[in-house]
C-alpha cells in the first residue's frame, strides 16, 4: 500500500474502493463486538464462513463481514443481511445453514429469527423498523454495522477522513476552534466542558509542546459506549483526534485506554498501523506539512485514573494520583504543557461537526446540551443496549419507548445516571428532559452515560451502600475529606443495611458527605456523596424504614429479610427441599414444608425454584416470622371427589 | 519577581508571584492549621485542613492553600463557619485512627474536635506523608515509600534499602505526628532478619 | 521469570520511565504474577525507585504480586450486573472454590477477582474466565461453569 500523498491521491484511491463494492452483492455482517462475542458470535462467524465454504459460494453470492458493535447487546449475536437489510437476533451457529438457504440463495425471509414486538406482536424485517433503532438518532453509532473495525477501507468507503482533508487543505487552526465552539459541543465523558473553550485555551498557551488525549478509560460502572466506539470504529477516534491535534498545535496524541477492553486495545492499534500505511499519520499528512504520531497506553484497573489530572499522571508512568486543578490542565496538563483531554465520544463527534458543519449540529438537542449523546441502557430493562438519542428526550420515551419498559411485571422505580459521582431518579421525574444542567438539578449528572434502570426489588439504600463501597476501593487515598470520609460513610451504610442503623446516622452522613463534597481534593471525592444524597432525597422512607423498623421494603437486604413459606399454599412438591443448598427445609411428600430459620443463609434459591403457579415462598421484612403450623396440621389430607 | 497584593482576613498583604496563599499568610503571621505541609517540601495538599475560602472574579470558592496560588487582588479568608466545620470533621475523622497524636490533640483543642465522634480504628496513620516525601525529596534514598490505594492505603519500607540507610540516618522519625512511622520501621527490621529476633541466644 | 525476556519488554519502550506501567503490564500478562526479581530488574533499567513501582504494582489491580492459580477467575461486580443478582454469583463462587477475591486456592487452580465493569453490562451478571466472558450467568449455571475448567 503506497501512501497517499495528497487529498488528490486520497480521493482517486477512496473511487477506486468504493468502485470495486457492488451495493448489490448480499453482505451478512456480524456484530463482533465484545458483547456478541460473549453471547457466540465467534461460532456463528465460524459458522458462515463454513457453510458458505461448503456450499461453494464465492464473494459475488455472498460475503461475510465482521462489524462493530450496533448497540442491541441484548439480542445479540445479531446479523444483518444487506443490501435489503433484513435484520436477525439471536442467531446460533444451528440458523446459519437456513439463513444461507432461505435469505441469501432464495431471498426468503426467516421469520423465527425476526423481531418481534413484545405489545403488538409485530415481526419486524428491516433494522431500521425495530422499535428500539427507530426512536434514536444514530448519527455516530449507526456506522458501526458498516464498518469492519479492522478494515480501514470500509472507513474509507463511507466517507472516512474527509473532515480531515477538509481541515487541512482549507481550513486554519482557528477556524478549526471556531467551528468547534460554534457547535457547543460539550464534553461527553462526564465534565460536560464546552470543548471548543477548552481547545481554545490550550491553542492559545504559549508552548512549542502540547498534546491531546483520548480518555478511552470508561470506569462507569454500567457505561459502554466507549468501548463500542472505539472497537467498532477506531478511524473516527483517530480522525477527531489527529483534528484536535492540528487545532491547538499539538503533534503528539495519546489513547489511553483502559485494561479491560482487550478487544479495543487490538483494535485501535491495528487502526493506528493502517492510518500510518496510509500516511493519515507521520509526517507531513497528506502533504499539508502538519506531523503528528500517536502513542496507546493501557489502563492498569483503576477508576480513578479516568479523572483526567490522574490519567496524564498515569501517562506519565505514576500511580494515577489527581492533583489540584488550580491551573487547568489545557494549559498546565501533561508534563506542565498544555492539553487537550476529551473523552472517546467527543472526539467522535468532531469529524461530524467539520464535515456537516456547526449550523447542522446545533439542529439536534436543546439551548445548554446540543447534539445527540449515545446512553448505555442497562438494568431492569427490557431492551439492554447502547442508545443514541438527541438531547431533549425525555427520560420516559429512552426506558419506554426504546427500552421496552421494565420486564417481568415489575414496576419502575428509578434510573442511575452518571455512575458512581451521579444520582438516582424517581419516576416523578420521568418527563425530565435529557441534558447536562436538567439531570444536575434533579441531583443527578450526565456523566458518561450510564443509565442502570432499578425497579421496586432494588433497595436504594443498598444503592447507595454499593457506590460508597465502590468508591472506599477506588479512591487513590491521598485526601482525608474522601479517604476518611468515605470509610465512615461505608461503615454506617453497611450497619444500616444489616439491621444495626441508629438515631442520627442519616444526619452523620449528611455531614460527611458535606465536608467531602466541599473540601476533596478531586472530582471523585466531590461528587462521591450524590449516590447518597439522591437516594435520601426521593427515598427518605427507605432510609427509616431500615434504621426505626429495621425492614427493607424492597425485601433484598439479606439481613432484614426472611424467609416463610405460606402454609395455605405450599403443596408439599418438595423441590425447594432439595433444591435447599444447607437442608434448612423440613417436610415431605404431602407434608408443608417449613424453613429452619436457624439454618436458613437467605440465598432465596427456595424463592426461586417455588413454581410460579404456587408461589408459596414469602419474604419478610420488619417483622417477626409467623410461628409454624402445629405438626399434626402439616398434613395434606387430599380432598376427595364430590360425588 | 512581580509583587502582588492579595487580602489576607482583612488585612493587606504583599507577596511574591509564585507564592502560595498559605506562604504569604505565614509571612504576615497570620496563622494556618497545616498538617502534611513542610517547607522543605513541595505542597502535597493532602490533609486539606489548611483550607481557606477565596473570592477571585467574584466567585467565591475552597481551595487549600498550601497549594492555591496568589493572585493580585484576591481575597481570603482564613475562619469561617464553613471552614471551621470542615477542619472539625477532618480532626475528627483523623483522631479516630490517632488519638493520641500531639499534634491532632492541640489542634481539636483549637476547634472543638471530638476524638469519640467516630469509632476508634487503630491504624494510627494520617496519611500526611512527611516520611515519604522527605525520604523521596531530601535524602532521595525512597526508603518508604505508600501501597495500595482507597481505605487500604499505607506506608511500607523497602527492607533492602533501609536496613542500609535508615539506622544512621533516621531525619524522618521525629515528622510523624503519630510515631507510627518509628513503628513501622521496628516491624520491618524485625520481619526482615527473622533469626536475630527470634533466637533466645541472641537476645541479652 | 527469565531476566532476558524482562529485558527485552523494557528496551522496546526504550528504557522510557513514563512507560513503566506498559513494562509491567507485558510482564505481568507474560508470567501472570510480578516476581519480586522482575520488580528489581525493572527498578534498575528505567532507573525508578523500588518504591515508586512498589506503590504502582499495588495501586493498579492488574497487578498481582503473588502467583495466580490455573484459572482467572474475574466477577463483574459493575452497577448494571450488580442490579441483575451479581453477589450471588459471587457468593456462589466463593463456596465453591473456597477463596475470596484477592485469593487463590491452595492448589493454585483458581484465583479470584472482583472486577468493577467488564463493558458487557447488557449481559449481566458477567463473570470472565481466563479471558471468556460468560454472561447472563446464574448461581447454578456459575456451578456448572465451573465445574467444566480442570
Amino acid at each position: 500500500m503506497a501512501r497517499l500523498n495528497s487529498p488528490e491521491e486520497l480521493e482517486k484511491f477512496r473511487q477506486e474502493v468504493v468502485s470495486k463494492r457492488d451495493p448489490n452483492t448480499p453482505c451478512i455482517s456480524i456484530c463482533a463486538g465484545a458483547g456478541c462475542i460473549a453471547s457466540g458470535a465467534s461460532e456463528v462467524i465460524a459458522a458462515f464462513k463454513a457453510e458458505i465454504e461448503k456450499q461453494g459460494l464465492k464473494t459475488d453470492v455472498a460475503d461475510t463481514k465482521e462489524t462493530g458493535c450496533p448497540g442491541f447487546c441484548e439480542r445479540g449475536p445479531i446479523v444483518v443481511i444487506y443490501p435489503e437489510e433484513i435484520c436477525y437476533l439471536q442467531v446460533t451457529p444451528e440458523d446459519v445453514p437456513e439463513i444461507i438457504s432461505q435469505t441469501i440463495k432464495e431471498k426468503k425471509v426467516v421469520d423465527r429469527l425476526l423481531y418481534v414486538d413484545p405489545t403488538t406482536g409485530e415481526k419486524a424485517t428491516h433494522e431500521s423498523d425495530i422499535p428500539f433503532y427507530k426512536n434514536q438518532e444514530r448519527n455516530i453509532i449507526g456506522n458501526n454495522i458498516h464498518i469492519d473495525p479492522k478494515s480501514i477501507d470500509d472507513y474509507l468507503a463511507l466517507g472516512g477522513y474527509s473532515a480531515l482533508v477538509k481541515v487541512l487543505s482549507g481550513m486554519t487552526s482557528e477556524e478549526v476552534v471556531e467551528e468547534v465552539k460554534k457547535s457547543n459541543l460539550r464534553g461527553r465523558g462526564g465534565g460536560g466542558f464546552p470543548a471548543g473553550r477548552k481547545w481554545e485555551g490550550s491553542r492559545n498557551a504559549p508552548d512549542e509542546t502540547k498534546y491531546v488525549i483520548v480518555n478511552a478509560d470508561e470506569g462507569d460502572p454500567g457505561a459502554f459506549m466507549d468501548r463500542a466506539l472505539l472497537e467498532g470504529n477506531p478511524h473516527s477516534i483517530l480522525e477527531g483526534l489527529i483534528i484536535g491535534g492540528y487545532a491547538i498545535g499539538s503533534h503528539e496524541g495519546y489513547i489511553y485506554v483502559r485494561q479491560e477492553y482487550p478487544l479495543a486495545v487490538e483494535n485501535v492499534n491495528i487502526a493506528i498501523k493502517q492510518a500510518e500505511a496510509y500516511g493519515f499519520i507521520g509526517e507531513n499528512i497528506l502533504g499539508s506539512g502538519f506531523d503528528f504520531t500517536i502513542t496507546v497506553h493501557q489502563g492498569a484497573g483503576a477508576f480513578v485514573c479516568g479523572e483526567s489530572t490522574a490519567l496524564m499522571t498515569a501517562l506519565e508512568g505514576r500511580a494515577g494520583e489527581p492533583r489540584p486543578k488550580y491551573i487547568r490542565s489545557n494549559i498546565k496538563g501533561l508534563w506542565e504543557r498544555p492539553s487537550v483531554l476529551n473523552n472517546v465520544e467527543t472526539w467522535a463527534n468532531v469529524p461530524l461537526i467539520i464535515n456537516k458543519g456547526a449550523d447542522w449540529f446545533t439542529q439536534f438537542g436543546t439551548d445548554g446540551s446540543k447534539g445527540t449523546k449515545i446512553f448505555s441502557l442497562v438494568g431492569k430493562i427490557t431492551n439492554t443496549g447502547l442508545v443514541e438519542v438527541p438531547m431533549g428526550i425525555t427520560l420516559k420515551d429512552i426506558i419506554y419507548q426504546i427500552g421496552g419498559g421494565i420486564p417481568g411485571g415489575k414496576r419502575f422505580k428509578a434510573v442511575q445516571t452518571g455512575g458512581p459521582s451521579g444520582g438516582c431518579i424517581p419516576e416523578e421525574l420521568l418527563d425530565l428532559e435529557v441534558g447536562f444542567d436538567e439531570l444536575s438539578k434533579a441531583g443527578s449528572m450526565m456523566g458518561s452515560g450510564g443509565m442502570i434502570v432499578m425497579d421496586e426489588d432494588t433497595c436504594m439504600v443498598d444503592v447507595a451502600r454499593y457506590f460508597i463501597n465502590f468508591l472506599t476501593d477506588e479512591s487513590c487515598g491521598k485526601c482525608v475529606p474522601c479517604r476518611e470520609g468515605l470509610r465512615q460513610m461505608l461503615k454506617i451504610l453497611t450497619n444500616i443495611t444489616e439491621g444495626k442503623g441508629k438515631a442520627g446516622d442519616i444526619e452523620l452522613l449528611e455531614e460527611l458527605s458535606e465536608v467531602a463534597g466541599d473540601a476533596s481534593l478531586c472530582a471523585l471525592g466531590t461528587s462521591a456523596p450524590n449516590p447518597f444524597l439522591s437516594t435520601v432525597r426521593y427515598f427518605r422512607d427507605e432510609y427509616e424504614a431500615h434504621i426505626k423498623e429495621k425492614r427493607c421494603p424492597a425485601l433484598s437486604c439479606k439481613e432484614l429479610i426472611s424467609y416463610h413459606i405460606d402454609p395455605d399454599k405450599c403443596t408439599a412438591c418438595m423441590i425447594c427441599l432439595r433444591k435447599c443448598p444447607v437442608e434448612a427445609v423440613d417436610g415431605g411428600k404431602k407434608k408443608i414444608h417449613i424453613i429452619d430459620q436457624e439454618k436458613c443463609t437467605k440465598c432465596a434459591t427456595c424463592f426461586e425454584v417455588c413454581p410460579s403457579r404456587f408461589s408459596a415462598v414469602q419474604k419478610i421484612s420488619g417483622e417477626p416470622v409467623p410461628a409454624p403450623i402445629p405438626e399434626d396440621a402439616r398434613t395434606i389430607v387430599k380432598k376427595s371427589k364430590e360425588k | 519577581m512581580s509583587e502582588i497584593l492579595l487580602q489576607i482576613d482583612g488585612k493587606e498583604v504583599e507577596a511574591k508571584e509564585g507564592m502560595t496563599v498559605l506562604q504569604a499568610a505565614q509571612s504576615a503571621g497570620i496563622s494556618i492549621p497545616t498538617l502534611c505541609h513542610h517547607e522543605k517540601l513541595e505542597p502535597f495538599g493532602g490533609c486539606r485542613i489548611c483550607i481557606v475560602e477565596v473570592e477571585v472574579r467574584g466567585w467565591t470558592k475552597h481551595v487549600v492553600s498550601c497549594v492555591y496560588p496568589v493572585a493580585e487582588n484576591l481575597v481570603v479568608k482564613t475562619r469561617s463557619e464553613k471552614i471551621d466545620k470542615i477542619r472539625k470533621m477532618i480532626l475528627e475523622l483523623l483522631l479516630a485512627h490517632a488519638p493520641d497524636s500531639p499534634e491532632l490533640q492541640d489542634l481539636a483543642q483549637e476547634y472543638g474536635a471530638d476524638k469519640d465522634r467516630f469509632e476508634k480504628e487503630a491504624s494510627f496513620c494520617i496519611h500526611c506523608a512527611l516520611c515519604v516525601r522527605y525520604c523521596a525529596e531530601v535524602k532521595k534514598a525512597n526508603a518508604v515509600g505508600f501501597v495500595d490505594r482507597g481505605i487500604r492505603k499505607e506506608i511500607s519500607f523497602i527492607p533492602e534499602i533501609s536496613s542500609k540507610e535508615c539506622k544512621s540516618c533516621m531525619e524522618c522519625f521525629p515528622l510523624c505526628p503519630t510515631s507510627y512511622l518509628q513503628a513501622v520501621f521496628v516491624l520491618t527490621e524485625a520481619l526482615a532478619s527473622p533469626s536475630l529476633s527470634s533466637d533466645p541466644e541472641q537476645m541479652d | 521469570m527469565d531476566i532476558n525476556r524482562i529485558d527485552k519488554i523494557i528496551d522496546k519502550y526504550q528504557g522510557d520511565a513514563s512507560a513503566l506501567i506498559q513494562v509491567l503490564l507485558e510482564i505481568q500478562s507474560e508470567n501472570h504474577w510480578l516476581p519480586k526479581e522482575a520488580l528489581e530488574r525493572v527498578s534498575e533499567k528505567l532507573e525508578v525507585p523500588l518504591s515508586r513501582i512498589q506503590h504502582i504494582a499495588t495501586f493498579y489491580k492488574a497487578f498481582s504480586l503473588v502467583p495466580k492459580g490455573r484459572h482467572e477467575v474475574h466477577i463483574c461486580m459493575g452497577t448494571a450486573c450488580h442490579v441483575r443478582g451479581a453477589t450471588r454469583v459471587l457468593d456462589t463462587v466463593e463456596d465453591l472454590t473456597g477463596i475470596k477475591p484477592g485469593e487463590s486456592d491452595l492448589d493454585l487452580k483458581f484465583s479470584l477477582e472482583t472486577v468493577n465493569c467488564l463493558g458487557c453490562c447488557a449481559l449481566g451478571p458477567v463473570m470472565e474466565i481466563d479471558g471468556k466472558t460468560h454472561g447472563k450467568m446464574s448461581p447454578p449455571e456459575t456451578a456448572d461453569v465451573l465445574k467444566s475448567y480442570e
